[in-house]
């Protein structure tokens, strides 16, 4: 019964995506474009999306533990360190330059769009670097 | 600043977030974990991570959207994607954001919308910095280059 739940839970999140314009690398780039002819969309995909997440976050603070029972994982890491920051200017680099982010690309790519599985491809790779360079820093 | 009127898309760029805020707040809510995607693909490769099997369960949902889509939606609501990019920038764009996701421990959803959503400044940094390098990268493939 779980599975089915995190099942439609993705499947509203994917579709949040395609309806947002998320999944359109046009639109994030034209978004990302504050010097040229500027497309204010996916603001209001954040502003939406951090509004409802706000009172669903606000309410789990006064609970205990999820409605399945299972513990509510908070997040640990508060530090600002090298890693998040130097990480996520790469990330961004990586998101200007083709328009994907992770999410949408996954969808793009479940919707039959052979960049956005090179894309993915390339993206798990990357991840898979990252693992192959921490575990030798370790 | 001159605005794409023809481009802007409020109302269905809107009701989009909304979806993603619903999704996330109910996924904490109901099974008490952070909606990631890239925390979500880390477990699945990772097969140490993988403590359950929600995200293999989130990740077919996600699959299953442009379907769904299809069938249940006017097809004016999904747009097509336009990429310019070409094949090239495409795979450093992938290796770009699948390195720096990773480094980063989260992207659009899990910094992005969760993050601002339980008031993390960690994620606020983050967020800055992705949107920062974001919009200096397309200012430089649109204005520079």
């Amino acid at each position: 019964m779980q599975s089915v739940i995190e099942f439609v839970l993705g499947l509203l999140f994917g579709v949040g995506l395609l309806i947002s314009g998320m999944t359109d690398p046009g639109k994030v780039q034209g978004f990302l474009d504050v010097a040229g002819v500027w497309d204010p969309s996916l603001a209001l995909v954040m502003g939406g999306g951090v509004m409802v997440g706000l009172l669903g976050f606000t309410w789990a603070k006064k609970k205990h533990s999820s409605f399945s029972g299972a513990p509510l994982q908070w997040p640990e890491m508060t530090q600002i360190d090298r890693p998040l920051v130097l990480g996520s200017l790469m990330f961004g680099t990586g998101w200007g330059l083709a328009g994907f982010c992770p999410g949408p690309a996954l969808v793009a790519m479940a919707a039959g769009n052979d960049k956005a599985l090179v894309f993915v491809l390339a993206m798990l790779a990357g991840m898979v670097l990252f693992d192959r360079f921490k575990s030798r820093d370790n | 600043m001159q605005i794409d009127w023809i481009h802007f898309t409020p109302w269905t760029s809107l009701l989009g977030g909304v979806l993603l805020g619903v999704a996330a707040a109910a996924l904490f809510l109901n099974s008490g974990r952070i909606l990631g995607i890239t925390g979500i693909l880390e477990g699945v490769l990772a097969p140490k991570h993988a403590d359950s099997p929600w995200r293999f369960a989130f990740l077919l949902g996600l699959f299953a959207a442009p379907l769904a889509a299809k069938f249940f939606l006017p097809a004016e609501l999904v747009q097509t994607p336009r990429i310019d990019a070409n094949w090239a920038m495409v795979i450093a764009a992938g290796v770009l954001v699948g390195y720096g996701t990773r480094w980063g421990a989260g992207c659009t959803s899990g910094h992005g919308i969760c993050g601002l959503s339980r008031l993390s400044v960690r994620s606020l940094v983050a967020t800055l910095s992705f949107m920062g390098t974001g919009f200096v990268t397309v200012f430089v493939i649109r204005h520079v280059l």
